[in-house]
Parts: structure tokens; C-alpha cells; sequence
């Protein structure tokens, strides 16, 4: 299967980014083969509705997993209707995009049922 | 004739302004009262209308119809808001980041899309005993766009005027400008005939009158100064208006009269009767700058 995780940087050693919508980028790890790629976020510089632009931006990319620090209501929404299960790292350390990784295929890391907080926009 | 009452700063004197200007035009011409601060509307406070108009208003949202959308993506690529997400079959819509534009509707290649308005405040009017026709916008608690609203209180129709047999009566419109230097202040600047700057004589004062002045020259508006509070600060306002070529139409000193009105729910010219004069004055000075 295919898992994006949120990072700050360009390789596998990048730190993780607890951010989900404001993200640098996103690596997404084809978790057979340990193939893995970088995409810059284009939601980093949108003036609102960052987590929808980069959860379009996850179900473009065919993951059916992300893992990030945290969803917001919009985000999480658009991630349900892509049908992606959206997992959560604490962001309360530094690790690398490596480490979240491991953690993810060695299933220690819970699922989000729900956006982790409100809106940032409006409500 | 339209006249905006604009500050820049906060808490300068745009609604004392406006208000007793109103009421001194209001004795001899038909004066319509936009207030344009939609945000926190205050000059009900001052000129005491019966709003007993009240209309909803907002911006057109789109609904997207399931059955006649391909999922094609084009209305999320057109919304710069991203306000609408396509992601496999489903196109999900978020009304509180949507701006209205109606782009999405235009471009969709199925047509799917319908709009429906989705309600941001209301427009609240009515007659004030002065015989002044009063409208303002005031935006719903939680929102964060004055500018729909603003957009249709502009639109509004004025109510016909009863004629008086004396002297013929002109039409005047007196917007009540939000504070600040942006996007609401350029539009209840926009389409007016003359803008009214109410400063004060202090460094912060002049540093947003400066904005201000910018963006009426940028329209192409003619513009005059209010120098309230005259007396405390500095006189780099009064340098400024010179080198500009900013005619101060009135000045108006520090004056505890005012304060205690203000506070009281009173209007200038009605607390200190000394000023009707000099506000028809005012009134004069700005029909004949707006006409060069």
C-alpha cells in the first residue's frame, strides 16, 4: 500500500511535520518495495482551506494512508470521502519521516476517527 | 451626490461626523444614511431610526448535483478558495470558505451546479425622526466577509422622498466608512462623488489618513479633511494636507460638551448647537469641491 507522511525536507531522513495542511511536502512510501517519493505541498502559501488542497493532493497521489500530527475538520472530511485512513504521529519530538515510518508499518500509531481539532477558517 | 465619511484609525470621528452631518443636510435636502461599517454598525446609536426593515442577505454557495456531476475536477482547480474538493467520484463543497464568486458555476463543464444563498447578516432600514432614510449592513456573528453585505447595501434602492415646497431639496447619500484601509473601505469608496476624511493631529492619525488618501486619489475621488480633536498632538497633519493639497474643511477642538453627547447617545450638532452652522458650512464646502 501507498502512505503519505507529512515532512519537513526532501529525503526519508527529513524531519516529520506534525502539521497536516501547512506541511513543506509529503512522502509517500509504497510500504512492498520501500519505494518512496517527495511532493512539495501546494497548500503551503494558500490563503485558506489548506487542508482541502493537500488532502486533493494526497487521493491524487493514490495513497490509502496518511500520517500527520493533526486533522482539521475539512481535511479530515475531504481524506473520509477519499476513503484514506488518517493516522497520527505526536509531533512533540523530533524524529525523521524514517522513524514515522517504522512506526506506521509496525502498527503503533492510532487512527484519527475525527477531526483532532476545530477550523482555523470561519467557524 | 455621494459622500463617504472615512478615517483610517479607529475612534477618530467618522460617525460624529457623518451623523451631524446628516442631520444638518437632512434640514433642507434628502439625505439617505448607508452605514457601511458592517461589522459594528453604530450610527443607530446616534440618529435613532425604527428599523423595521429587516432582509437576509449573503452569498450565493454552490450545490452541486450528484446525479449530472462527472467529478471532473474543474470547479476545485477554478476555486481559488478551495472552497470545493473532488476527490474520486464525490465533490465536496465548504460554504464557510467560499466566497460567492460564482466561478465554479460558470465553468463546469456539466452544469451541476446550482447556487444558493447562504446568509451572512442582514440589511436592517428604516426612517430616522429627522426624516432621514437609514440603512446598515450588519454581519451574522461568526463571519468573517463584510463585503457581500456591503456590496447589497450599496444596491439598495432609495425609498422616494417626500417633497417640501420651499427651496428644491437635492439627494444626498452619507456613507459611514468602516475603519481601516482595506477592501471595505475601497468599496463604500467606490462609485462616491466625495470622500470626507475625519482624522486626528497625532502621529497614528496621520500614519492611516496617509492609506486612506491614497486609495481615494487611486479611485479618482475628490477628498477633504476633518481635523477632530484639534489642539492635542502635533500640527504634521495640517503640514501634510498642505503639501497635498488636502483642503481641512473644519476643525473641531477637544471638547468635553462632545464627549459627554457622544457617550449619551447624542449627536454633535445636537449637543453643542454652535456647530449647526459650521456643519452647513461643511456640507456646502463639500458640494463644491465634489462639483469642480
Amino acid at each position: 500500500m501507498n502512505v503519505a507522511i507529512s515532512i519537513a525536507g526532501q529525503t526519508l531522513d527529513a524531519p516529520f511535520d506534525a502539521r497536516f495542511g501547512r506541511a513543506e511536502s509529503f512522502c509517500v512510501v509504497e510500504t512492498d518495495t520501500g519505494n518512496w517519493t517527495i511532493h512539495a505541498n501546494p497548500a503551503l502559501s494558500a490563503s485558506g482551506g489548506a487542508g482541502v488542497l493537500a488532502a486533493q493532493l494526497i487521493a491524487r497521489l493514490g495513497a490509502q494512508a496518511v500520517v500527520s500530527g493533526a486533522y482539521g475538520p475539512k481535511a479530515h472530511r475531504t481524506l473520509s470521502a477519499a476513503h484514506i485512513d488518517c493516522f497520527l504521529a505526536p509531533g512533540n519530538e523530533a524524529r525523521s519521516a524514517a522513524e514515522i515510518l517504522d512506526a506506521f508499518t509496525s502498527g503503533r500509531l492510532a487512527l484519527a476517527d475525527s477531526a483532532t481539532h476545530g477550523g482555523h477558517h470561519g467557524d | 451626490m455621494r459622500i463617504v465619511v472615512a478615517s483610517g484609525k479607529g475612534g477618530t470621528g467618522k460617525t460624529t461626523v457623518a451623523t451631524s452631518l446628516a442631520q444638518v443636510a437632512a434640514e433642507r435636502d434628502a439625505v439617505h444614511f448607508l452605514d457601511c461599517d458592517v461589522e459594528t454598525p453604530d450610527a443607530a446609536l446616534f440618529l435613532h431610526p425604527s428599523l423595521d426593515v429587516h432582509r437576509e442577505v449573503g452569498i450565493r454557495v454552490p450545490r452541486v448535483d450528484p446525479q449530472a456531476c462527472n467529478a471532473c475536477g474543474t470547479c476545485a482547480e477554478i476555486c481559488r478558495f478551495n472552497a470545493i474538493a473532488v476527490v474520486g467520484e464525490t465533490t465536496l463543497v465548504f460554504d464557510d470558505l467560499c466566497h460567492g464568486c460564482g466561478s465554479c458555476t460558470w465553468m463546469c463543464p456539466e452544469q451541476a451546479i446550482t447556487e444558493h444563498l447562504f446568509v451572512t447578516g442582514t440589511i436592517d432600514s428604516g426612517t430616522t425622526p429627522d426624516g432621514i432614510a437609514f440603512a446598515r449592513g450588519l454581519m451574522n456573528v461568526g463571519q468573517a466577509m463584510g463585503m457581500p453585505i456591503l456590496r447589497e447595501l450599496k444596491k439598495r434602492t432609495p425609498s422616494p422622498m417626500p417633497r417640501s415646497s420651499g427651496a428644491p431639496r437635492r439627494a444626498l447619500e452619507i456613507r459611514d466608512a468602516p475603519p481601516g484601509a482595506s477592501c471595505p473601505v475601497v468599496e463604500t469608496m467606490r462609485g462616491a462623488d466625495f470622500v470626507l476624511f475625519v482624522t486626528e493631529p497625532t502621529p497614528f492619525g496621520l500614519h492611516d489618513l496617509k492609506q486612506v488618501v491614497a486609495i481615494a486619489h487611486d479611485l479618482g475621488i475628490p477628498a477633504g479633511v476633518v481635523i477632530n480633536r484639534d489642539g492635542i498632538g502635533d500640527d504634521a497633519v495640517g503640514a501634510y494636507c498642505a503639501e497635498h493639497d488636502l483642503p481641512i474643511l473644519l476643525r473641531i477642538p477637544m471638547d468635553r460638551r462632545i464627549a459627554e453627547a457622544i457617550a449619551g447617545g447624542r449627536t454633535l450638532v445636537e449637543a453643542a448647537v454652535d456647530y449647526r452652522p459650521k456643519f452647513r458650512d461643511l456640507l456646502e464646502q463639500i458640494l463644491a469641491e465634489a462639483t469642480v
